[in-house]
């Protein structure tokens, strides 16, 4: 019965005499194994002086001597203050209010402090002009620590004192023959605009140009025309019934950003009423993922939508040459915004000062009260036109001197070459910079700045709203804010505190001073004389109408360049916790990518397939615009994105003062140019194949309405809770049993009547899915980062993540219907392939997911160590002591929540982040531990927070309030999205939304009983 | 047999005669004893005492209770020595500046504008309640004498004590011991061998011994008693190479020594410092905190020595006053300009109790809420010339106490609901910290 098959190894085989299988029939080895060499050679053998026996004794010895060392415990050093300052009590937080405004983000913030150093960004919950700590903002704690900082003043590169740094920028800019150019974010700072002023008093020659680097140039413009401030319209989205967007993302980081908070408190259904959003727009953003109807249309489409609908409502003629798919949504979207009357809103995000006139004409005729007109936003300052002269302006010899604070343009700047080349020939160049960046490197002078968390200042939100910001540690290194050296340069000896207590005498008095600096707000009038001057003239809105039909031409594929959540304008760049993080939308790490609809993508042929390991991976692209080509964009196909459009985000791409493993992305600035966001670009497909770090490789549901489930608000004004929220039921008996009856439990239950038991509700309604509680867990808890090889393995850290889907139909509902209607073999080989893709314009929903903290845990029975349990007050507690690492609970767990420590990730070369050095390490919470090598982790819903609200409770010996109990996710969440409490006390929020008919459980039908509740996502689908 | 018995009883009698001998040469040391070195010193200092200004030691009590704040008699502190005092101003001048030295400085006294300028514009503080005699008193006890010479001396003996002495003592002890035994023995064996010769000389004839099957060889016959034996050292080695591995990383009595020896004997015992007055934050933190050393010179800034009856037989005077210049040194205070020059050197104290970064620890809520004592789990701090690990510090330990000790609830408001209920589910009237949740793995491990 012997076979005849011959099994051969390799394709030489099957070639007869072939010499190559001959020669290895014959040896083992191909080459010849060198032991003639190594032994055969005498002297060499003779001459060392290692014998066996000596091997073996050292040997012996060093194992002899490492188990001896090994006994003896470490001797620890405990070394206390000399003079211990008052407030700093060792072990015990303080909290500072302060205020972050790099240019890009301005947020009042509660910073958290231990032994003097700050540790955590928490939200100010007094501030309320202003949204709370977005992700970056939560993240920019750890750029205090950045290892990359530039840490003395430096001249030519040397590093110098600042005495002679004075003296030398001193003399030189005395000397400096022609204008003295000043560059500089918008610092939105009433101080540092006087003292911009009392600069140029003393230098005659100084001219302010604000350059921001993400510009919103055409809707200041387009404000300054109308009201005589350049400013931006501040919007009050908790009051809208009706909101349109053409293409702004108003809940990323539109106009400055922090509407959000806004927003979700009218998305969350009350007294059967919510808001409707309808948005407009190219890219796939968070607005448009939060909408509840929303128009894929290419940035050319939504100008002839924008001059449309001023056409519905405020009349002249429409001459809309729109599909009619979206002709019919612009319609439907008049009559919604003329029935909401003054709860109506319009916004754009159309780079475009006829679309941002004519915004503020249709909000006017609308007579609505979401705008804010009367105390506009003043954090935006950038005047594009003066930074397109940048260049020439240098080029042209009349510059004696150039000033950057705050601002990277060669990193930044659409002809970032151009400028360079230009900045060399100037003779004076001083870069106020906290990084070695790409400016700063072709200065010849680097006035070294500290972080926010270490300088002094004052920020105006609004026109009447504005907070201060104080050093909450002492700088880290020999650093000097922009202000102080102004202050110095111009012969004032007061600080820059002095001076700022100074403005603001009239308004502060002593005693209002120090509760401003508390509460870090205030309210006031600004002191300081504007600073722009030049108005431009008013467009007549029914002109700009014209100007954008007209505009409205399709010219080849149009970009759309936006900025990410986790990455805005690419200050943080190097900063760990933001690289990892994934988009909201893509849920891609480490990258930007361009986005592209799947019809484009076909015919480019440009594709996105899942390697074995479920890694994603995707085609290269060159994108072409006049002459500028960025190559290598790696391609990602975004359902819902125009077709004819494509989106990429600015921010990545930077190299300088960038460490190598963050150096990620392309840069997309060369696109950005005259500042404006929309640019007509050719695309072609490159070679090479892009290996993403993508977390999530599911997008959709397929019809498993049990993980989200969602209705329309009709539906649940008018039909009972069991129709669209039913709780799933399993048959007992031949009877159909709900889950949660103690009759189908399996298990025994605890008893929590006693003490405390937490519940954390998470509103699907509310959350947008900025990812500010991600980035909150991490650095609350410890999280490790481990770089994008890692992510690509699934091996991401996330102790709370946010799961992203998308509709396989129109909506999800209609994926349930058609996952129902499946029957027969056939129907469900094919169908099931289909529920896989995600439809060209889909349904989104947002899903933040932690520990489920279930109270039938099935992590804890399998674990054979014991090391995760369960606790009275309702946490699924895991001991990392304990943990051996088996793995098991992972397996077990329905929701893919634990996490695995694969390596060390503190304190090992290979992952060279903020753990692996002493100044990131700095950031770490001293009341978590780090975990080491071999064990699981996961949420431990910030036991201890909990903990220390207990116990500052019992200390006090008083009853604890609801709202004291927090995790840093519920108190990073400034929407509401997130309840966390004792339901116990049956006075909390959080009872009441875990009786709301809205509520249900994360697969309920498992019966693992979770104390994380959802909330039915509800849309408002309702046309007028 | 009977013989061999005898000589059994024989061995025993000498060894119980030895141990008896060896006790009697110890107890006759102990009463051997020096009389302890302050007392010869406070006899020699009440000798010297003899003034004709008045009576030195209804002064000195004056002098401790109103004056020593800011005075000391021999050197300076916020205020000049008071030693000499008498020669240098009047006794007239002297009243009226300790009855109302603001108002002397007011008038324009050139001496006492002198020394107000020279401590700084410091006040002193009116006494008027003082009359002539008393202040006769005290002047008569500032103006003895320093007891200088004697107080050297004993410091001297007393610190050769610690290194000679001690040994000698120790070793003398041993060498008679040995040199006794040696005699013994050499006695027994002269005894023996004489009688011996009286027996060979007298004809006794001496018992021949049989030879039998050695003990080993019968152990070894009887596999019952192998078996057993196997059994229990099996046992017995397991139980000990168990306990071995169980106090690995347990240090129980870690008694580093620390840069600067600082007697928690002195302070919270004899001087009945209140732990948490230096030890604020166990109050209110996670830590105890090793006190800053501004908080040592709250006291340490007018105490520049320690007293003459601190000083044991172990340290000296000199000794602890070398230790507290330490201090000086750390804070950079100069006890001459009574001022900090401003030179730094933190002390890098070495920490004894270590607890594992995994392991949550709160100070303020066993000490606060709980109201546990200090000694409870620092053992007899008050006695502890240098400190030492008193608890094993292990999780046994620790969840012991959490089954064993009651949650003081008694006045604390948190407590009143959740004791009501539980109190009520458990049917007991105390509850323990394990009954409230003290044992659940998580509240200590995140």
């Amino acid at each position: 019965m012997s076979s005849n098959k011959k099994y051969w190894k390799s394709v030489e085989e099957l070639k007869e005499n072939s010499s190559i299988v001959e020669a290895l029939q014959q040896n083992e080895f191909a080459e010849e194994i060198p032991n003639d060499e190594f032994l055969g050679d005498k002297d060499s053998l003779s001459t060392s002086s290692t014998t066996r026996r000596d091997f073996l004794k050292y040997v012996g010895f060093s194992t002899a001597a490492a188990s001896l060392a090994a006994c003896e415990g470490p001797v620890i050093k405990s070394i206390p203050y000399v003079v211990q300052p008052e407030r700093i009590v060792p072990g015990v937080a303080n909290y500072y209010a302060t205020t972050i405004a790099d240019g890009f983000d301005f947020t009042s913030v509660l910073v958290k402090t231990r032994e003097g150093r700050p540790v955590k960004i928490d939200n100010n919950v007094i501030s309320t002009s202003r949204g709370g700590a977005n992700a970056r903002v939560n993240a920019s704690v750890l750029s205090l620590y950045d290892s990359k900082r530039v840490k003395r003043p430096m001249v030519k590169g040397q590093n110098v004192s600042w005495e002679e740094f004075d003296k030398q920028v001193g003399g030189a800019l005395q000397n400096a023959s022609g204008e003295i150019l000043l560059v500089t974010q918008t610092f939105a700072s009433p101080s540092t605009s006087k003292l911009i002023n009392d600069f140029s008093s003393k230098y005659p020659n100084v001219r302010h140009v604000v350059y921001d680097a993400v510009s919103e140039d055409a809707a200041l413009n387009a404000f300054q025309a109308k009201y005589g401030v350049r400013a931006l319209a501040n919007y009050d989205f908790s009051k809208a019934e009706t909101i349109v967007s053409v293409g702004a993302d108003f809940l990323g980081d539109w106009h400055g950003g922090g509407f959000d908070a806004g927003y979700a408190k009218s998305r969350v259904p009350k007294n059967g009423k919510m808001s409707r959003h309808i948005q407009f727009e190219a890219n796939m953003s968070l607005s448009g993922a939060n909408a509840d109807k929303r128009v894929p249309s290419t940035p050319s489409q939504q100008r002839a939508v924008l001059a449309g609908l001023y056409g519905y409502i405020v009349g002249g003629s429409s001459t809309s040459k729109l599909p009619a798919y979206i002709d019919d949504a612009v319609v439907k979207a008049a009559a919604q915004l003329r029935k909401a009357g003054s709860k109506a809103v319009v916004v754009t995000g159309l780079p475009d000062t006829d679309a941002q006139t004519l915004v503020l004409a249709i909000n006017e005729a609308l007579n609505s009260q979401v705008i804010d007109t009367a105390n506009p936003r003043m954090i935006r300052q950038g005047d594009a036109a003066a930074v397109g002269k940048l260049v020439a302006d240098l080029k042209s010899g009349n510059v004696g001197a150039v000033m950057f604070a705050g601002v990277n343009p060669a990193y930044s700047l659409p002809d970032a070459k151009e400028f360079s080349e230009a900045l060399k020939n100037i003779e004076v160049s001083i870069a106020f910079s906290m990084k070695e960046d790409e400016t700063a490197k072709l200065c010849k002078y680097v006035a070294a700045t500290p972080h926010y968390l270490e300088s002094w200042g004052d920020i105006q939100f609004t026109k009447n709203n504005f907070s201060l910001m104080q050093p909450t540690i002492r700088p880290l290194f020999d650093t000097r804010q922009f202000q102080e050296c102004l202050l110095k340069w111009s012969g004032n000896d007061t600080s820059y505190y002095e001076y700022i207590k100074q403005t603001w005498n009239a308004t502060l008095a002593s005693g209002a001073w120090n509760e401003a600096l508390h509460d870090g707000v205030f309210e006031g009038t600004s002191p300081a004389v504007s600073e722009s001057a030049a108005t431009g003239s008013l467009v007549d809105a029914s002109t700009a109408a014209r100007n954008l039909s007209a505009n409205a031409e399709n010219k080849g594929m149009e970009l759309t360049l936006y900025t990410k959540v986790s990455m805005g304008d690419g200050q943080q760049a190097n900063n760990p916790w933001l690289q990892e993080m994934p988009d909201p939308i893509t849920r891609a790490s480490w990258d930007n990518y361009l986005t592209i609809s799947k019809a484009d993508a076909d015919a480019l042929d440009l594709v996105n397939e899942n390697v074995a390991d479920g890694a994603l991976n995707g085609s290269y692209v060159n994108v072409k615009m006049d002459g500028v080509v960025v190559e290598n964009v790696p391609v990602i196909i975004q359902p819902g994105q125009a077709k004819g459009s494509v989106g990429l985000a600015l921010g990545y791409g930077k190299k300088e003062a960038v460490q190598k493993e963050m150096q990620v992305g392309v840069n997309a600035y060369p696109l950005y140019k005259n500042l404006t966001s929309v640019q007509n670009v050719s695309i072609e497909k490159a070679s090479g194949v892009h290996e993403f770090a993508c977390v999530q490789l599911q997008n959709t549901l397929m019809g498993r309405g049990d993980i989200i489930k969602e209705t329309t608000l009709e539906i649940f004004n008018t039909k009972d809770k069991h129709e669209w929220n039913k709780v799933p039921e399993v048959s007992l008996n031949h009877m159909e049993t709900p889950v949660t009856s103690p009759e189908v439990d399996l298990w025994e239950s605890f008893d929590r009547e006693v003490g405390h038991h937490f519940n954390l509700s998470i509103d699907l309604n509310a959350c947008t899915g900025c990812g500010a509680c991600v980035i909150a867990c991490h650095s609350e808890n410890n999280v490790p980062v481990v770089g994008k090889e890692e992510v690509r393995k699934s091996r991401d850290m996330h102790w709370l993540r946010i799961d992203r889907y998308y509709s396989s139909q129109d909506s999800f509902t209609g994926d349930v219907e058609k996952k129902e209607a499946i029957a027969g073999l056939s129907s469900s080989l094919s169908e099931f392939g289909e529920l896989e893709r995600p439809s060209d314009n889909p349904e989104v929903v947002f899903q933040p997911v932690m520990c489920q903290h279930c109270n039938h845990a099935p992590c804890e029975t399998v674990c054979p160590v014991a090391a995760t349990s369960h606790g009275r007050q309702g946490q699924n507690q895991m001991i990392y002591n304990r943990c051996v690492g088996t793995r098991y609970c992972a397996n077990n767990c329905p929701y893919k929540v634990r996490r695995f420590n694969w390596f060390n990730y503190a304190k090992n070369d290979e992952f060279d982040y903020h753990m692996n050095n002493d100044l990131g390490r700095m950031v770490l919470n001293p009341d978590v531990t780090v975990r080491s090598r071999g064990v699981m982790e996961k949420c431990s819903m910030c036991m201890q927070k909990t903990q220390k609200t207990i116990l500052d409770a019992k200390r006090d010996g008083r009853v604890i309030e609801d709202g004291e109990f927090h995790t840093a996710c519920s108190a990073a969440c400034d929407k509401g999205a997130m309840v966390f409490g004792d339901v116990n006390d049956k006075s909390a929020k959080i009872v009441k939304e875990k009786e709301d008919k809205r509520m249900y459980h994360l697969l309920e039908s498992v019966g693992t009983k979770p104390n994380v509740m959802y909330q039915t996502k509800i849309r408002n689908t309702s046309e007028v | 047999m009977k013989k061999v018995k005898f000589r059994h009883s024989t061995s025993r009698l000498l060894l119980l005669s030895a141990v008896f001998l060896l006790s009697f040469t110890t107890l006759t040391f102990a009463q051997d004893e020096p009389v302890p070195a302050g007392e010869v010193q406070s006899q020699d200092a009440a000798a010297a005492s003899g003034s004709d200004l008045g009576d030195p030691a209804n002064g000195k009590s004056l002098f401790n209770s109103l004056c020593a704040a800011c005075h000391k008699p021999y050197s300076k502190s916020i205020g000049p020595a008071l030693h000499g005092v008498t020669d240098k101003h009047d006794r007239e001048w002297l009243t009226s500046w300790i009855h109302n030295s603001a108002a002397k400085i007011a008038s324009g006294d050139p001496k006492a504008v002198a020394i107000y300028e020279e401590y700084n514009k410091t006040a002193m503080p009116a006494f008027p309640q003082l009359s002539d005699a008393d202040i006769s008193d005290i002047l008569a006890y500032v103006e003895q004498p320093k007891p200088e010479a004697p107080a050297a001396a004993t410091g001297a003996t007393a610190q050769g004590d610690e290194s000679a002495g001690g040994g000698v003592s120790n070793n003398l002890i041993l060498a008679i011991l040995a040199f006794v035994l040696v005699m013994l023995l050499v006695i027994l064996f002269l005894v023996n061998k004489t009688l011996r010769k009286f027996a060979v000389a007298s004809g006794v004839e001496l018992p021949v011994k049989e030879k039998g099957t050695p003990i080993w060889k019968s152990f070894v016959q009887n596999q019952f008693l192998v078996l057993v034996t196997a059994v229990i050292v099996l046992l017995a080695s397991g139980y000990f190479i168990y306990g071995f591995f169980m106090q690995v990383g347990v240090d129980q009595g870690y008694q580093p020594i620390q840069p600067i020896h600082y007697s928690h004997r002195i302070h919270a015992g004899d001087n009945q410092i209140e732990c948490k007055y230096c030890h604020s934050s166990a109050r209110t933190s996670k830590t105890s905190g090793i006190p800053s050393l501004n908080v040592c010179m709250n006291c340490h800034k007018s105490i520049g020595e320690v007293a003459e009856s601190t000083a044991t037989e172990d340290h000296s005077k000199e000794f602890y006053d070398k230790e507290i210049q330490k201090l000086y040194d750390a804070t950079g205070w100069d006890p001459a300009s009574q001022s900090y020059t401003g030179e730094t050197k933190p002390v890098k104290w070495v920490r004894i109790h270590n607890l594992p970064d995994f392991a949550y620890f709160n100070h303020s809520q066993h000490v606060t809420v709980a109201g546990v004592e200090c000694q409870k789990c620092h053992g007899p701090i008050q006695e502890m010339e240098v400190v030492y690990q008193n608890a094993p510090l292990t999780m046994g330990w620790c969840i012991n106490c959490h089954r064993e000790t009651n949650v003081k609830i008694e006045g604390n408001e948190y407590y009143e609901k959740i004791h009501d209920e539980l109190s009520k589910k458990y049917g007991v009237e105390e509850l323990t910290a394990a009954q409230l949740g003290g044992l659940e793995c998580g509240k200590c491990h995140y």
